[in-house]
């Protein structure tokens, strides 16, 4: 199970923008390095990363080989209504994580 | 002076056969990125549109210590309205093994458009960001980076 961090505020105001950022533990390994036995290690990267506020995609990103390990992205979005944040990552070979914030929206 | 020697053809043999084992002994790498390579990766993204440079912001270091993680943030200067906001934003090099390093999908909810995410360099080279706007018009704006440490190269320790 990979280790993933969201941070991003539990409170804001109703229209104010806010930031997000996610970072999940991943070697994104990138298909042409040699390993240990010379033998060349297959590909294995997150391929997508999605997230959605109240089940509306507000953000989604398509990585490829050139991301560095442990993708960290941060991004913006408006706070319009409480609810939650999902976060979701989709990788080869069946790689899947998700993440679930909660937020507060007053005003 | 002696009668010359005949050719010592052997050693040519030999050499050749060396240079024909180091050519065996090179790594298999992958067809690198190209700026050709770019060019098409980009046309693709804009469906043959040619994107316009300016207002947006490609930030990255123009010296990078470590190739394996380069910080990199895409600002675009647009009001995320309903009516004027960036649909999404691509990121391409033109000398990592491939063109294509992520796209990125917002939309008008966004508030902002400013991503940052931190990516591989296998080499100096340009960095391009591409943005689409939601009238489907293109923007671009790119960067120089010298590389000192490359990603890509080495093995597993």
């Amino acid at each position: 199970m990979a280790r993933a961090l969201v941070h991003m505020p539990a409170f804001a105001r109703r229209g104010a923008v806010i930031e997000i950022r996610a970072l999940i533990g991943h070697p994104m390994e990138i298909g042409y390095r040699p390993g240990a036995d010379g033998k060349v290690l297959g590909r294995d990267i997150i391929r997508r990363f999605t997230c959605r506020y109240n089940g509306e995609i507000v953000f989604a990103a398509e990585l490829q080989q050139a991301i560095a390990a442990n993708p960290y992205i941060a991004f913006y979005t408006r706070a319009l209504e409480t609810g939650s944040l999902e976060f979701t990552w989709e990788g080869d070979s069946g790689f899947a994580h998700a993440e679930t914030m909660p937020i507060t929206v007053t005003g | 002076m002696t009668a010359t020697k005949p050719i010592d053809h052997a050693r040519r043999t030999v050499l050749a056969g060396l240079g024909t084992l180091a050519l065996g002994l090179v790594p298999v790498l992958p067809a690198g990125a190209t700026p050709e390579k770019m060019a098409a990766a980009i046309a693709a993204f804009t469906g043959g549109a040619v994107p316009v440079p300016g207002k947006m912001m490609l930030e990255v270091a123009s010296l990078v210590d470590n190739g394996n993680t380069v910080p990199i943030t895409v600002r675009v200067d647009s009001p995320m309205t309903a009516s004027d906001y960036v649909a999404a934003i691509a990121l391409f090099n033109e000398r990592n093994p491939d063109p294509g390093i992520a796209v990125f999908t917002l939309g008008a909810r966004a508030g902002k458009a400013d991503v940052s995410t931190r990516i591989r360099m296998a080499t100096s080279q340009k960095l391009v960001a591409v943005a689409r706007m939601g009238d489907n018009s293109f923007r671009m704006h790119s960067a120089d980076v010298v590389v000192a440490l490359a990603a890509c190269i080495e093995g597993e320790a």
